[in-house]
């Protein structure tokens, strides 16, 4: 059982370190904790396909003669594409929680939800 | 220049994008008519494609001329040619209708910026539809939603940007899983081409892998289009969105992702993956459709606000799609693009028409459109058709769509499904009506024709030729339905 764990244990860490975030997407009621949550969980993505991209015995995909052993250097720029969208989203939810605190002085979930209730 | 038509349907308005803002700093009047130009020649191209491919089969672009599966492959078949269609046609109406739309209810200094992100926004789509690479597709996906989460944040109302917000963290959640998908397809096959990957994968079938990735590709479109117990998010974005983005929104962007999650099940996976599962997903996907079908519906009887039961109407009408998608044969297929069609015009028509009331009087509320049929006589006009179409009235679209769905359950042996949309039609019919009452035959107190201010014709036009689309789809049905029988045919090889 712990070699099962242990021979893959960077799956287990981006399964840990998701759930870790997708907790405090929902559980906080902070909204800029929610976005760090929400940093996280996709963080943890990153980690999976930098693993998978391992080879085993593998160098820098620079060319260095035909019988070099490479690492598979697809799954990294994918993730350098997946870290630009990230870091996006994470500017894009900034600028959305600046807004709402300029419309209601808070920027805690629960207590904006209890101001609607009053405004409905 | 014609063989880079398809990358070009999407170049041209991601650099226009760009220009847009800047443009808009000399005159304000430059981004709205970038944005124009733009939507008017994706909608040419798209004519031309569709044109294309009917006189001369799939084409298939290679992303800077390297071959697929290394290069990025574009991919314009039946159905992508004809969701690339409506999809530009509808962005180029609202284009229009934007215009004042958009000058009442957004800041001036905003409109460079809001055209510059509604173009990209379209370019999303745009994108989404004609590419082959899962991994492109989760690109635009998230340029789309980006794009969309900021457009929604721009209304007039203080809860907007809230909305926007929600909408970003349940938006990005199902985006992530997608990604995941796509990471677990790629584990499994070392391929991220659609067309490859549905080479590769059956072999695979038995893989719990795959099986994995499935299941993440089917939370995350969930998400994306808004299918029942995940539709949280979009009451609220379609409600506190402005008029413009909500008619934009509502009728292209869930049918993309719609499409998007098509292209996954069939193309990718094939209708094979379902075979011999120890659960059968098309069914449990049909129950869920239904419900989404039925509860949409009845949440849409508890709305006062128009806007918020337009968006209710929405949820039951992605379960019509669903449950003609998971019907999995070509009937019912056919069933659920034909309803991707359907929805599309008939929502646009029925945002655009609640936009031009709201126009400079603010209206929302079902009870204020007492006596308006005769005050806004074609707004109104246009709402009624869109309602009966969403109702399913012979020679309306919407009736087209129900009948295929009708037929292809009955095709299953499911005859129970039937009932199901009966009565969600019937439901529809409790809605709608209650707002048809108001408008035509209860007299209105509040508001006198004197003080009702004029709607521009640029807002009216749009509304009323999408209308009228309703009907011309719905009497000269064999249009799209010839298209869509050679895309559903396709699909299930």
């Amino acid at each position: 059982m712990m070699e099962f764990i242990l021979a893959k244990y960077n799956y287990w860490i981006y399964v840990i370190i998701m759930m870790i975030g997708f907790y405090a997407v929902i559980a906080k009621s902070n909204l800029i904790k929610k976005i760090i949550g929400l940093s996280i969980f996709q963080t943890s993505v990153f980690l999976l396909f930098i693993s998978i991209g391992k080879v085993e015995g593998g160098t820098v995909p620079i060319y260095q003669g035909a019988e070099a052993v490479y690492i598979n250097p697809l799954p990294h720029v994918l993730i350098l594409t997946a870290i630009v969208v990230g870091v996006s989203v994470t500017a894009v939810a900034f600028a959305l929680v600046v807004n709402i605190y300029r419309e209601y002085g808070t920027i805690e979930e629960n207590a904006i939800l209890e101001m609607i209730k009053h405004d409905d | 220049m014609i063989e880079h038509f398809p990358v070009l349907v999407i170049v041209i308005p991601l650099v226009l994008a760009l220009i847009a803002p800047v443009a808009g700093r000399f005159n304000r009047i430059y981004s709205w008519a970038i944005a124009f130009l733009a939507t008017l020649f994706s909608f040419m191209v798209a004519v031309i494609l569709l044109q294309q491919v009917m006189s001369s089969g799939t084409i298939s672009y290679w992303m800077g001329g390297w071959e697929p599966p290394w290069g990025i492959e574009y991919v314009i078949d039946y159905l992508s040619a004809f969701v690339l269609l409506i999809v530009s046609f509808l962005a180029f109406a609202v284009t229009i209708f934007a215009r004042k739309s958009v000058a009442e209810e957004i800041d001036e200094e905003k409109h460079p910026a809001f055209y510059g992100v509604y173009l990209l926004f379209i370019t999303g789509l745009m994108g989404m539809i004609v590419t082959g690479d899962v991994f492109n597709l989760y690109v635009f996906l998230e340029i789309s939603s980006l794009t969309g989460y900021a457009l929604v944040a721009m209304g007039r109302r203080r809860r907007a940007p809230l909305a926007g917000f929600r909408y970003l963290v349940i938006g990005t959640v199902g985006a992530t899983f997608i990604l995941l998908g796509i990471g677990y397809l790629y584990i499994a096959t070392g391929t991220l081409n659609m067309a490859d990957l549905g080479l590769r994968l059956p072999g695979l079938f038995n893989s719990r892998l795959v099986i994995t990735a499935f299941a993440f590709f089917a939370i995350g479109f969930s998400i994306k289009i808004a299918l029942f117990p995940l539709h949280t998010w979009l009451p609220d974005a379609y409600t506190y969105a402005p008029s413009s983005v909500s008619a934009l929104m509502a009728s292209t962007g869930t049918k993309v992702g719609a499409y998007s999650f098509i292209r996954i099940i069939f193309t990718v996976f094939g209708v094979k993956v379902f075979l011999n599962q120890w659960v059968s997903v098309p069914y449990f996907f049909l129950i869920i459709a239904s419900v989404a079908m039925l509860v949409g519906s009845i949440l849409a009887i508890a709305q006062t606000n128009i806007k918020k039961m337009l968006a209710y109407s929405s949820v039951s009408q992605i379960g019509y799609i669903i449950l003609g998608v998971f019907l999995m044969n070509p009937i019912g297929l056919q069933g659920g693009l034909l309803h991707i069609f359907n929805h599309a015009l008939m929502k646009c028509a029925l945002f655009m028409s609640v936009g031009c009331i709201a126009y400079k009087t603010g209206i929302s509320n079902i009870n204020d459109l007492k006596g308006l049929g005769f005050k806004k006589p074609y707004a109104m006009a246009a709402f009624t058709v869109g309602a009966l179409s969403m109702i399913g009235i012979p020679l309306t679209v919407g009736f087209v769509s129900k009948w295929y769905l009708a037929l292809g359950s009955l095709e299953n042996g499911m005859w129970y499904l039937i009932p199901v949309i009966v009565i969600s039609s019937i439901l529809m019919l409790a809605y709608f009506w209650r707002v048809i009452d108001n408008i035509y035959f209860k007299a209105g107190e509040q508001i006198d024709v004197v003080k009702m201010p004029a709607t521009p014709a640029s807002m009216v036009i749009p509304t009323v030729i999408v209308a009228a689309l309703c009907l011309v789809f719905g009497t000269l049905a064999f249009i799209p339905v010839g298209i869509t029988e050679k895309a559903a045919l396709l699909l299930l090889g």
